[in-house]
């Protein structure tokens, strides 16, 4: 459904992500681990075309993105922060974001309800803990029927209560058959929500299988362990020397 | 785009920001119509104002408007829609708002003094200028990521203008006194909206004389209609070039 080819990306001095290619297929649930500053905010940001590959394509359903914008209302995309216009209300901001999807949309409020948002529609935006922030970003994510989630460290700062709900709901749609992809460094809520790994490392994708597979190549039982040991192979630590 | 705009439009009405300008337009020009009773002086005071604060508010409101709206884009961007469609949403909703903040402030005290050509003109000339202004702050704010910088990039894009360039070409031409400058002159004005701005004015109401030797040259050679008319084109290049370049960054602009 979405196939990455050849991207790399450089700001400025930095490279944040180098020759990445991944095919990402319907039916599917990626988990997108690895380190701080490894990537994979740019590389979730270039699907979306947030950020554009200094080279290589893209392609959503065989079409290349760079001049698309309308593939957009395909994906259901929760930022790691969510930005939103601070002195707008909650109720507002969904409001807005109907409004601009236009009339005939078909609208999923599960999550509003389960976070109990609309007792706060009156709240404004600067005054939201992190917390709420988190769940109003989840709740746009969710907002609109799509075939494809991209959630970025979903459950950062949620309590346990929200983080089993928004865990649910993503275990529920990924039964429809749909193509997710979800970073985080909780490896336990990775373990219950996907069944494969990209892991990336200084820019580059090191591992792209199933976690099953991990799991075989390193003879562990437990993703976390895998993980450890996978690393330990390809010794993929920062070379402390490197100035 | 005009579900975008709408949003635009309500956020820009909430800064309250556009009435204070609007307010302060209006009791100018109320106090000069007091002030004088005849109408060319009142205009041609007006014009010291429109030339010095119609530009600075225009570029200093717009870029502030542009990075307060910052997280919009974003989330706007995330969202099947075109990025050209929220660049330039944002840049007709600030234009129109402070397009309609001059017109009123500036307009309604004209209509109630009685309205006349020079006026019309006037009320023109501040409106291309604050388009000329708007657009040359979106191109400052998506030049760099920090605020701080693109209000003092608008700033000096200001200073450039109202003060700096003048000096440039007072120099030029007081240095190269022994030529005949005249046509080059004429050229170099067209590259400052400012000055452009005030020649319309200036063959509007009949006084080009009193801008020195240029000023008669200009009239001399175009004649107050034909002269306009140049004017305005090359304006209107001044208001299509900044922002079009802007959104060619823009749309290359990694969020």
């Amino acid at each position: 459904m979405i196939s990455i080819k050849q991207i790399d990306k450089k700001f400025a001095k930095l490279t944040a992500l180098e020759n990445v290619s991944l095919e990402l297929q319907t039916g599917k649930s990626y988990a997108l681990v690895g380190p701080n500053g490894s990537g994979k905010t740019t590389l979730i940001k270039s699907i979306l075309g947030l950020v554009i590959p200094t080279s290589g394509d893209i392609l959503f359903n065989e079409k290349n993105i760079r001049h698309d914008w309308k593939y957009r209302d395909k994906i259901g995309y929760m930022p790691q922060i969510g930005h939103y216009p601070e002195n707008m209300s909650i109720g507002q901001l969904f409001d807005m974001m109907k409004n601009i999807r236009g009339e005939n949309q078909r609208i999923d409020e599960e999550l509003i309800d389960a976070f109990k948002l609309y007792k706060m529609y009156d709240k404004r935006m600067h005054a939201l803990s992190g917390g709420t922030r988190q769940k109003v970003s989840a709740a746009l994510a969710f907002l609109f029927p799509a075939p494809v989630y991209i959630l970025d460290e979903p459950t950062a700062g949620l309590d346990p209560i929200s983080t089993e709900i928004l865990k649910e709901k993503i275990i529920h749609e990924r039964r429809m058959n749909k193509l997710l992809m979800i970073t985080s460094h909780i490896l336990s809520d990775l373990e219950e929500l996907t069944n494969s790994m990209v892991y990336m490392f200084e820019g580059k994708v090191h591992f792209n299988n199933t976690i099953e597979q991990l799991k075989h190549e390193t003879n562990e039982v437990k993703l976390s362990k895998a993980l450890a040991t996978f690393i330990r192979q390809k010794e993929l630590v920062a070379s402390v020397s490197e100035v | 785009m005009t579900r975008v705009l709408k949003y635009i439009l309500y956020d820009i009405l909430r800064t309250r920001f556009i009435l204070l300008y609007t307010a302060f337009l209006f009791i100018s020009t109320f106090g000069l119509y007091q002030l004088d009773s005849d109408s060319g002086k009142v205009v041609l005071s007006l014009l010291n104002i429109v030339l010095m604060v119609v530009p600075l508010v225009s570029i200093v409101f717009s870029t502030i408007h542009f990075f307060n709206s910052y997280e919009f884009i974003e989330l706007m961007l995330a969202q099947p829609v075109k990025r050209s469609t929220v660049f330039l949403g944002e840049f007709m909703g600030v234009a129109c708002s402070l397009c309609a903040a001059f017109v009123t402030g500036v307009g309604v005290p004209m209509l109630l003094f009685g309205i006349n050509a020079n006026a019309l003109t006037m009320l023109y000339t501040g409106v291309t200028l604050t388009l000329v202004f708007v657009s040359l702050a979106f191109l400052s704010s998506v030049l760099t990521r920090d605020k701080a910088k693109a209000i003092g990039i608008a700033l000096l894009f200001w200073l450039y203008f109202s003060l700096i360039y003048d000096g440039l070409l007072l120099w030029v031409v007081y240095s190269f006194s022994d030529y005949p400058l005249e046509k080059i002159t004429l050229v170099l004005i067209a590259f400052n909206p400012v000055d452009l701005a005030r020649i319309i004015m200036l063959l509007q109401l009949d006084i080009s004389a009193l801008m020195g030797f240029t000023g008669a040259f200009y009239q001399e050679f175009f004649g107050s209609y034909l002269g306009i008319v140049l004017s305005t084109l090359v304006l209107f290049i001044w208001i299509v070039l900044p922002i079009a370049l802007a959104q060619r960054i823009f749309n290359r602009k990694d969020l």
